[in-house]
């Protein structure tokens, strides 16, 4: 009784203290991750729906669900190199940050749109 | 006067010591590329531009029918000329990156209205490769350790034996592409994991693609890359630089890998590559919870969530492997890559793999043949990166550790272990002699100090003692100095002397010294393929064990029954009980598989040992794999292979047998010896009376190398 109501406690402090630093992030930040969790979410509803209707043609189901599982880690990425917090990414211009992303974001895309099939 | 004049003549050739090094780095460099293009160039001068051994001349038809088909057709052929009557899907079965580059050099040279031929940018592209990677190497080197240890590494591996044993010129084959693709890969991932730009992870996604399209050797990248990164995360020495540089190359490098298709969906299915995914979402894992702990301020709360996540991250991780596996769809580790792991797999299940000469594993005079002092200098560099350990260097000793373990298990992979091994030693090289250099210089250094600080009794004293012992150490490192030159120059004469002699056949021509010393060429293989393409129909199927059919195709141009692709086993046994029965049986075979000619391979009269009579027992096991009714023993005496009189009567009459001996035994090859002498088993031979009812001679060589027989209809009725 005491255990599942101080490991209750535990879970609640523990989603109390994530949500408050997690509000303490910066806003461009917040938009990242986001963008990230709509890219994932659409991976994950890719998913059920080849569940639900099968895996052929198997190329197509494979460049939607990396593209977007890509384009959430492309995200990530830029925002490590965005995040000021990072030291190894102090000398590194925001500005040069996105372009990368936009760059292998094309690449991402040119390379599923000849994979769709 | 004059002296003014004069350095009034240099001062604009008077550079400063910074540029001055840069002139010398670029001169070592160029010398150096050209050096590694010219170094395997001895078979071009020697006999002519031609493509050697046998897979290259698959890469020669297909490159051909690239260039004069274009690229849509070459992605979507169909060869129905080999593998009668099942023929070859040919654009979905190979790696079309060492294609695709010779064409687009032709295409090149053809812009610039140099009207080369096909061939000729065939033969040339391996050492051009060569030379671009002693360019890759520098570089790397430089990334790893400094400039000096790129220098060296570029030196070594210019050549180095086991790297030009397969990018001599004329050798077209996979090889000399993907090495440069492999170092290049690991040069750019290192470079993406040392700044961990995105710009640097794209290009080493797109290095891995080079190498996905040249090589299916690629499979060792996509399992090092994930060790390297399991490895870094383990013992803590994790960035956020790595986990940019991995992710990004994984995806945009699996996306892109799956464009080729012969590697397919494999990256998603295959149990060789799994190891790469599962690193994937490791890392998401493990970042996340880095990223969560960062976040929490209370270390206990995260315990929590720590054992949670963890807990349900492994049980989720394991279930999806366990399912995957047993159901099937993750197939589990090919025979090719499994006897890697188990060399003992490939001698009891699959006798093909066995059978080739390459696949063998790997003696100690191989290594020394190859490596020379990079053998002991391995070593040495190894303790030298361990003293300097940083991501970079990390990164070289696993990939020269784990390459040196694969090429212990395999000869074929000492090429795949000859990068990792010419820059660790680069590296001991230029440390030594960079701590030499510096013990010879440090004596003025240390004088000059001694006199700027003055001289008080205590400095004079230590300036004495520091003097005498001076001089021996600078002995010492002179000594030491001449010793590594030494060293290295006795390295070059050895890399020298090995590729001329060893690596510079094309195996397709033979050479020997005549009885006065002079060369005497055997050219019988190129004299048998272009008989049949001139005095066969074009619709003629040849049939031959599955060695020469690249060149029958190539040269020939005839359809062949089995080639060196080898990927249908029971064909190639179909064949190889043809060729192990007694005639009758045999012509069944023959008659069904609307075989025209047959050609075999015959040594007796010159002594080449590489003939079918030598390669007979291989032909009997692959056949009596599939066919049980060909026994090995049959064809044994107490176990010994003879073809003497005391040989087996079922060896003495099978199909092989009869057309390699078919009127030998009147022939004379010795002097002194009985006719029908065999010079390359150096018996006589046990059947001399040797009558064909089914086939009959239609060419031989003139060295009887290669003999060719038609197959003659069946008899009428009555």
């Amino acid at each position: 009784m005491g255990r599942t109501s101080s490991t209750k406690e535990d879970a609640g402090a523990l989603f109390h203290s994530l949500r408050s630093a997690y509000a303490a992030t910066p806003v461009n930040l917040k938009i990242i991750d986001l963008y990230v969790g709509f890219a994932i979410f659409t991976a994950l509803i890719q998913v059920v729906y080849m569940a639900m209707v099968g895996s052929f043609p198997f190329n197509s189901f494979l460049s939607g669900v990396l593209s977007c599982v890509g384009t959430a880690v492309l995200a990530v990425c830029l925002r490590i190199q965005v995040n000021k917090e990072n030291k190894e990414f102090k000398d590194l211009p925001p500005e040069r940050a996105f372009a990368d992303f936009v760059l292998c974001n094309l690449v991402l895309h040119l390379v599923i749109m000849n994979f769709l099939g | 006067m004059s002296n003014s004049s004069t350095s009034d003549l240099l001062k604009p050739f008077k550079l400063k010591t910074k540029q001055q090094e840069l002139l010398i780095r670029v001169s070592i460099l160029c010398l150096v590329y050209i050096l590694a293009f010219i170094t395997r160039l001895f078979s071009v001068l020697r006999y002519e531009s031609m493509i050697h051994e046998f897979d290259p001349y698959f890469n020669y038809r297909t490159t051909l029918y690239l260039t004069q088909h274009g690229f849509y057709d070459f992605w979507n052929w169909f060869d129905y000329e080999s593998w009668y009557p099942l023929g070859r899907i040919v654009g979905g079965t190979l790696y079309p990156g060492l294609m695709v580059t010779a064409a687009l050099i032709y295409r090149l040279l053809h812009f610039l209205r140099f009207a080369v031929h096909i061939r000729e940018v065939c033969v040339l592209t391996a050492p051009f490769f060569a030379s671009n990677t002693t360019l890759v190497a520098y570089f790397f080197g430089k990334e790893i350790w400094d400039s000096g240890a790129g220098l060296v590494a570029a030196i070594l591996i210019a050549v180095c034996p086991g790297y030009i044993s397969r990018s001599v010129a004329g050798s077209y084959d996979n090889e000399g592409v993907a090495i440069f693709a492999l170092l290049f890969t690991f040069y750019l991932f290192v470079k993406a994991v040392n700044t961990g730009s995105l710009a640097w992870g794209l290009a080493s996604a797109f290095g891995y693609f080079y190498m996905v399209s040249a090589w299916g050797g690629y499979v060792f990248i996509i399992n090092l890359i994930p060790l390297y990164v399991l490895v870094l995360l383990i013992t803590g020495r994790y960035s956020m630089r790595l986990y940019v540089a991995y992710n990004c190359m994984y995806i945009l490098g699996m996306l892109l890998a799956m464009q080729i298709r012969f590697v397919g969906f494999q990256h998603v299915q295959s149990g060789e590559h799994m190891a790469a995914m599962g690193v994937f979402f490791l890392m998401q894992v493990f970042y996340f919870l880095d990223w969560v702990k960062h976040m929490l301020s209370d270390t206990k709360l995260f315990q929590e969530f720590l054992r949670i996540t963890v807990t349900c991250a492994i049980a989720a991780g394991g279930i999806a492997l366990g399912v995957g596996m047993a159901s099937g769809y993750i197939s589990p580790w090919t025979g090719r890559f499994y006897s890697l792991l188990d060399p003992t797999y490939a001698k009891d299940h699959i006798p093909i793999i066995a059978s080739v000469s390459e696949h063998q594993p790997t003696a100690w005079s191989s290594f020394m043949f190859d490596f020379h002092i990079l053998l002991f200098l391995f070593p040495a560099g190894l303790y030298f990166c361990f003293k300097r350990l940083s991501d970079a260097t990390i990164f070289i000793v696993m990939y020269g550790l784990t390459s040196m373990y694969f090429a212990g298990v395999m000869v074929r992979l000492i090429l795949v272990a000859t990068p990792a091994v010419c820059l660790i030693s680069a590296i001991a090289v230029s440390a030594t002699v960079k701590n030499l250099t510096v013990l010879l210089r440090s004596k003025n250094k240390v004088a000059q100090i001694g006199s700027t600080k003055g001289t008080s009794s205590a400095k004079a004293s230590s300036k004495a003692s520091l003097d005498q012992s001076q001089p021996f150490q600078k002995n010492g490192a002179m000594a030491l100095l001449f010793g590594a030159f030494y060293l290295l120059s006795r390295y070059a004469t050895h890399c020298t002397w090995v590729t001329s002699e060893a690596y510079s056949s094309p195996s397709i021509v033979l050479a020997a010294r005549g009885a006065h010393g002079n060369r005497v060429i055997f050219d019988d293989y190129r004299e048998a393929y272009f008989w049949l393409w001139q005095n066969t129909p074009p619709d003629a199927k040849v049939m031959s064990w599955w060695d020469y059919g690249y060149q029958i195709t190539a040269m020939g141009n005839r359809t062949v029954i089995v080639d060196n692709n080898t990927w249908n086993n029971t064909h190639i046994a179909t064949v190889g009980r043809a060729m192990s029965s007694y005639e009758d049986e045999a012509y069944e075979i023959i008659r069904s598989l609307d075989v025209d000619y047959v050609l075999v391979v015959f040594g007796g009269v010159t002594g080449y040992s590489s003939d079918d009579i030598n390669k007979f027992l291989w032909m009997v096991r692959i056949g009596g794999g599939v066919f049980p009714v060909i026994k090995e023993p049959d064809y044994l005496v107490n176990g010994e292979y003879r073809i003497d009189k005391g040989a087996a009567p079922k060896m003495l009459n099978c199909l092989m047998y009869k057309l390699s001996y078919y009127r030998f035994g009147e022939m004379m090859t010795e002097y002194g010896k009985p006719p029908g002498y065999d010079r390359a088993r150096g018996v006589e031979i046990g059947n001399k009376n040797i009558k064909l009812e089914h086939l009959e001679e239609a060419f031989t060589t003139s060295n009887w190398i290669v003999r060719i027989y038609k197959v003659k209809p069946p008899n009428n009725r009555w």
